[in-house]
């Protein structure tokens, strides 16, 4: 059996908060990124990175600490994109115009909705049926956005959306827009792994490991189930938000079968048993997207993911961070006969 | 989700189990039929019987792990046939179970912590719990009565075998159980660790009453008061462990003979 280094996934202290020495230069790497990038790397790479991290985040949540890989966390996240296009301003005209400290917390409150309501319907399945009806929820949200045009405006979506002007500062621009990701990112990366130990996250692991011991413990293990949905869906509308921010625009596209399957690459890649492989699996996958389709062709481009995805899996179950856990314990291993 | 209303022991009468006609068929098996037996606050029962007698289906018709097709249960007066296992559990029952339902990826801490926090209301919370939390140190308390504190920060799926039954023991007497099922503690244990459970056992406060299903008569004979044989899916005889040991209908069906 393959496990990630025991130091990632289950703390040695386990109830402390304080970060590792790693996850504090990563983060200082990230805040000073802008300062030696290009607007063009902050921007479509690095934002872009951050948001589909912060999606991923949702689904890493779910399936990582409670074994339910839920394929509509994208969903969610495009439906609190849609909320932000509808109760805000839009270039169609339709909007609400509602001010985004009014829009932001019920955009993200709609994901929530949805995600929980996902959860209701899909915490009795396990394993591949989660996959299948969580996938067949994504589809019918897709359908429902294509084709309703009184409130989704149909296949073209909306355009127009831009995030706001607040305290003097257009998070539109590349840096600022970057800057906010991060905080979000780093909010929910951190909320995530202070819940992962708090009883409520513990409780969710051990569902995941044993549902029938929890029931025996006095846990009512659907309802905690649904309640880790609602949990996910808030992070997967901050992600939503951010995200129609980033393109400025929101169509039925944006949460078709193929987006939700990236999202799953995405975390799988990166490494479905810690928060970070959320991030390290969607810059991995931005960079790939950014570029290889100038050298391999938009054609090209879901082959060459699906095998980069076919040989992780098979050399790593546990994504870029398990090869990483590999690594050092085979360094820790080859600095052991000097000792 | 309302708390239960804990009512002491007085007032709820002298039982802590009522089975009443309780019957569960697989099919076309009747792996339990028409069980009716009585088992006083604080009693400790021991449950006998040859494989395939019907115990763990009379462990999982009590604690709702499984729906019974007839008859019905009482927990202190209360009629919990058709509550949910979570609902029985947080009323004091307990259980361990024959092959060891523990969570591979927690530490043994985490664990023994969720099987106190599991019975209050806090089960839920998003908070971390401080250093100097209540059921924190009740979980230490009772890792140590298991002898298991020297092993708090190892994972489940790295413990040895005696260990997780260590655990198994552990989750069971975690939260404040009024009763509780014990489904072969001993299986697979040393005889060092045999005296152990024996020892843990006898030390139990005295208003926890428990069942326990074991094979091992000696040390079954040593932690019950009264006995219970079963017999393809019945009840065959009640009484102190001094007549069923001296009962020739037992000593044929159970011990062949041989044992005594
Ligand atoms: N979930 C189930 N589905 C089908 N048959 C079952 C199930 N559980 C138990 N049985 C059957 O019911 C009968 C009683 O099983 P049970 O596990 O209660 O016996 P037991 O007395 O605990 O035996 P042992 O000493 O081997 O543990 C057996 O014939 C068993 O095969
Ligand atoms: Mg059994």
């Amino acid at each position: 059996m393959s496990t990630l280094d025991p130091a990632a996934a289950a703390p040695a202290r386990p109830w402390s908060i304080a970060g590792s020495p790693l996850t504090w230069a990563a983060l200082a790497l990230l805040l000073v990124y802008p300062f030696v990038a290009s607007p063009f790397f902050i921007y479509q790479v690095g934002g872009y990175a951050l948001v589909l991290g912060i999606i991923a985040l949702s689904l890493m949540f779910l399936a990582g600490y409670g074994g339910m890989v839920s394929l509509s966390q994208m969903s969610a996240a495009g439906l609190a994109g849609y909320m932000v296009a509808i109760l805000g301003s839009n270039s169609v005209g339709t909007g609400f115009d509602w001010p985004w400290w009014v829009v932001v917390p019920m955009a993200v409150l709609v994901g929530a909705l949805f995600s929980t309501g996902t959860g209701l319907l899909a915490v009795r399945t396990a394993g591949i049926y989660t996959i299948m009806i969580t996938l067949a929820i994504g589809m019918a949200l897709f359908l429902l956005t294509q084709q309703n045009y009184a409130i989704f405006n149909g296949h073209s979506g909306f355009a127009g959306i831009a995030a706001p002007v607040v305290l003097g500062v257009d998070w539109h621009q590349p840096v600022p827009f970057y800057y906010l990701a991060l905080f979000v990112a780093a909010a929910c990366y951190a909320a995530v792994l202070y819940v992962a130990r708090a009883p409520f996250g513990l409780a969710l692991q051990a569902i995941r490991d044993n549902p029938r011991r929890m029931h025996a413990l006095g846990f009512h293990v659907l309802a905690h189930r649904v309640a880790a949905y609602a949990f996910a869906g808030v992070i997967a509308g901050l992600g939503g938000v951010l995200l129609v921010w980033f393109n400025g625009r929101i169509s039925p596209g944006t949460i078709g079968v193929d987006r939700m399957i990236d999202i799953l690459v995405i975390a799988i890649v990166g490494g479905i048993r810690h928060p970070a492989g959320a991030f390290l699996g969607a810059i991995f996958f931005v960079i790939l997207e950014t570029f290889a389709i100038d050298i391999v062709g938009a054609e090209r481009f879901n082959t060459m993911i699906g095998m980069l995805f076919l040989v992780v899996v098979v050399f790593s179950p546990d994504g870029l961070l398990g090869l990483w856990g590999k690594a050092r314990r085979s360094l820790q291993r080859q600095e052991l006969p000097n000792n | 989700m309302a708390e239960p209303v804990r009512t002491t022991l007085g007032d709820t009468g002298a039982y802590a189990l009522e089975l009443a006609g309780v019957g569960r068929r697989f099919g076309a098996l009747a792996a339990l039929s028409d069980v009716t037996m009585s088992v006083r606050a604080g009693e400790r029962r021991a449950v006998l019987g040859s494989n395939g007698a019907g115990k763990t289906t009379l462990f999982n018709m009590i604690t709702g792990d499984i729906a019974l097709s007839a008859g019905s249960i009482r927990f202190f007066g209360e009629d919990i046939t058709r509550f949910p296992t979570y609902e029985r559990i947080r009323r004091g029952l307990r259980r361990t179970y024959q092959i060891s339902q523990l969570f591979g990826r927690l530490s043994v801490r985490d664990s023994v912590f969720l099987a106190c926090r599991g019975v209050s209301r806090r089960r839920f919370s998003f908070v971390r719990p401080r250093p100097d939390d209540a059921t924190l140190e009740q979980a230490g308390r009772i890792m140590s009565a298991v002898r298991l504190e020297g092993r708090a920060e190892a994972l489940v799926a790295e413990l040895s075998h005696g260990e997780q039954r260590q655990l198994e023991l552990a989750l069971a007497l975690a939260g404040a159980p009024r009763f509780i099922l014990f489904d072969e503690p001993a299986a697979g244990l040393s005889p060092h660790e045999r005296r152990e459970l024996v020892g843990i056992l006898t030390a139990l406060p005295a208003h926890i009453g428990y069942i326990i299903i074991e094979h091992d008569l000696d040390i079954a004979l040593r932690v019950a008061q009264r006995v219970t044989m079963m017999h393809n899916g019945r009840i065959l005889k009640e009484g102190t462990p001094e007549e069923i040991e001296s009962d020739p209908e037992v000593q044929e069906i159970y011990l062949g003979g041989g044992h005594g």
